[in-house]
């Protein structure tokens, strides 16, 4: 449906362009962090921590253009929820960057140290957030609800994961305590990945509310957290 | 441009892309001829872009098809380019995007923003310095929804021409790096891990072997009972260089979607009747219990029947003699919209939850000893997961210790088409390769 301003029209796609250009710096974050991880590369690891500072600056400018747009041209129903929208999920890409920014300066430190076997699944834990995220990107760009909620219902896998996760990494630092500085941090990197699977189920909402007019709901399927009994098993 | 100089420069271009795509021509070469095909379709282009400034509030919903021909030879020629190619306009919208873009791009939506195409930051970046300095710039990028896909891009710009407006485009070749990308990861996996699982069969019928060179050699009872040993082991190595290479044939056409729409129902029961002589000989019972209201879906014919056989084939290895595997039509979920499940159901000793998530790694195996005695490879699993990526499809396992196990496999209900035939059966008095 075409605005009577053509201009406004020309504000809504370019809005929704920055938003997939930052999902898309949000990528290549994750996906460099993860290497940095899986290959012990502190170099790599720094590039992501500096280009982070590019996502901020998008995710401003991304704001202050939705604003000056409000303040223009009063948009009201399915225009106001795109741009509401659009904030919305940039503050929560931003946090995304945030939390790979903090796994590559959590590989720095694992560089130096011996390789650990647990990476192997905190590599697979990343590649499904990450495939998890490209997802729900293509699904806001194209609009599409079924993807969305389906993503936002297997949000549970990631934290399966997680879990599965916290119990390995336990096990591992209770067999042998000098493993506990390594431990800690891959257990960081693993609650990071978890936030980030989090994150995203938020944007599928964001997607629904968009098409939709309406919340999603909040009765996600969520993976129950491990107790600690294992551990005198 | 005169009137004659049209087509023949058209054939020209043609003649010449058609050589440089044959003879592996440098990229360079390719780009121009892809440029000078662009250049002749300008006015088409123009025309598209016009009609195609629609605002992304209110997307046009099928955009599957790119609009009809026009009765225009340059059109004609971008129709038929063989590399994906991209029109993009000055605002950023798609204004042009030939079949092959398409092909290799699904969520191509002529009139969108580019960026909700291709989002890599490199390649956003070299397409909005080219369109405000007109240099010509390449990037490679990456994709990663559902199985990694590598490009690569050249791109450069349709000059400002009073004769066709005022406005600046893009053009966009890609070339899909991804088999290249893949064959070299896939070396080092296949290394990896064939060394690996190989040197424990290895090293025991090596230890056969020295044994039946020495005390062993005029004992015919230990002999025989070595022997026997020997080629179960061997037997499992060939099984694993199996597994690996089908799994690797997986992973070259992972990025590859199939188009063949197959009866869901069809397949399933097929598998299962192939898999009854088996159930028979393991005491275990094999139930099918299909809903009759079909469902089709868009794959692979034999790679789908491999995921079900390679499901029951485990149910019934795990479930246990004496028990029984149900095939089922799973209920429609709302965690997978649009989507049709078959649940494979045993009544084994089901698996703890922190194995779950990790069944489809290779080799990992809950309870290594168990699975070596069965036969396994540690493998199955792994092609499952690979045939459902490419086919978009998803493995759901839901199993608690003492209950069973669960396996439903959610595959995307093809959108239309009529169903394929399933081959006629091979002549039985076919001459048929002998394995090696």
């Amino acid at each position: 449906m075409a605005h009577i301003v053509a201009s406004f029209d020309e504000d809504l796609v370019q809005v929704q362009a920055r938003i997939s250009e930052m999902g898309g710096l949000c990528e290549e974050l994750l996906s460099k962090a993860l290497q940095s991880v899986q290959e012990r590369d502190p170099v790599l690891a720094r590039q992501v921590i500096d280009r982070d500072r590019a996502l901020d600056a998008m995710e401003m400018a991304l704001e202050e253009s939705v604003v000056k747009i409000i303040a223009l041209r009063q948009p009201v129903a399915a225009d106001l929820r795109v741009l509401i929208a659009a904030m919305k999920i940039a503050s929560t890409l931003e946090r995304i960057g945030d939390l790979a920014k903090n796994i590559s300066k959590r590989a720095i430190p694992l560089s130096s140290a011996r390789p650990a076997r647990l990476t192997t699944s905190i590599a697979r834990m990343g590649k499904t957030t990450l495939a998890q995220l490209s997802d729900v990107l293509n699904a806001h760009a194209s609009r599409d609800v079924d993807l969305a909620v389906q993503i936002w219902n297997q949000d549970y896998e990631i934290d399966e994961m997680y879990n599965a996760i916290f119990r390995e990494v336990v096990t591992y630092m209770v067999e042998d305590s000098r493993l506990i500085g390594i431990g800690a941090q891959l257990m960081f990197i693993a609650k990071n990945l978890e936030r980030i699977g989090d994150h995203t189920t938020h944007i599928s909402e964001m997607v629904y509310y968009i098409v939709k007019g309406e919340p999603l709901g909040d009765d996600r399927p969520k993976g129950e957290p491990t107790g600690v009994d294992f551990i005198h098993e | 441009m005169a009137e004659w100089f049209h087509p023949l420069l058209a054939l020209a271009v043609a003649v010449f892309a058609a050589l440089s795509a044959a003879l592996g021509l440098p990229p360079l070469a390719a780009f121009l001829a892809g440029g000078l095909v662009v250049l002749l379709a300008v006015p088409v282009a123009r025309r598209l872009a016009d009609s195609a400034a629609v605002p992304l509030s209110d997307p046009p919903r099928d955009p599957a098809h790119p609009p009809p021909a026009a009765p225009d030879p340059g059109r004609a020629l971008l129709e038929r380019l063989p590399a994906p190619l991209l029109v993009i306009a000055r605002n950023g919208c798609i204004a042009y995007a030939n079949p092959a873009a398409h092909a290799a791009l699904p969520h191509v939506e002529p009139g969108a923003h580019f960026a909700h195409l291709i989002r890599a930051p490199d390649f956003v970046a070299a397409v909005t310095a080219t369109l405000v300095d007109g240099e010509e710039r390449a990037c490679r990028f990456t994709t990663f929804d559902g199985s990694e896909r590598h490009f690569e891009a050249r791109v450069g710009l349709l000059p400002a021409d009073p004769a066709f407006g005022t406005d600046r485009r893009a053009i966009v070749q890609l070339e899909d790096r991804t088999e290249p990308h893949k064959a070299e990861q896939l070396r080092s996996d296949f290394i990896a891990n064939a060394s690996h699982e190989l040197r424990t069969p290895l090293a025991s019928v090596i230890g056969y072997i020295e044994t039946l060179q020495h005390h062993a050699r005029h004992d015919p009872e230990a002999r025989e009972r070595f022997l026997g040993i020997m080629a179960r082991e061997a037997g499992r190595m060939q099984r694993l260089v199996d597994d690996l290479m089908s799994l690797s044939r997986i992973e070259m056409s992972e990025h590859l979607r199939p188009v063949e729409v197959w009866s869901l129902n069809g397949i399933v029961t097929e598998c299962v009747s192939a898999l009854q002589p088996i159930a028979g000989q393991q005491g275990v019972d094999l139930l099918l219990e299909l809903d009759p209201q079909d469902c089709r879906v868009a794959g692979d014919r034999d790679q789908l029947s491999q995921v079900f056989t390679n499901l029951i084939d485990n149910a019934m290895k795990y479930g246990g003699p004496g028990g029984s595997v149900r095939v089922l039509t799973a209920p429609p979920s709302r965690a997978h919209p649009n989507r049709c499940g078959i649940t494979v159901a045993d009544t084994g000793p089901g698996i703890a939850r922190e194995h779950i998530h990790r069944l489809t790694e290779r080799f990992y195996r809950v309870n290594v000893s168990h699975s070596r005695n069965k036969g396994g490879t540690g493998l199955g699993l792994a092609i499952v997961k690979h045939i459902l990526n490419r086919h978009k499809g998803r493995l759901e396992i839901t199993s608690k210790p003492g209950e069973g196990s669960r396996f439903t496999v959610w595959l995307p209900r093809a959108a239309s088409g009529d169903v394929a035939q399933p081959p006629p059966p091979p002549d039985p008095g076919e001459a048929k390769p002998l394995g090696m």
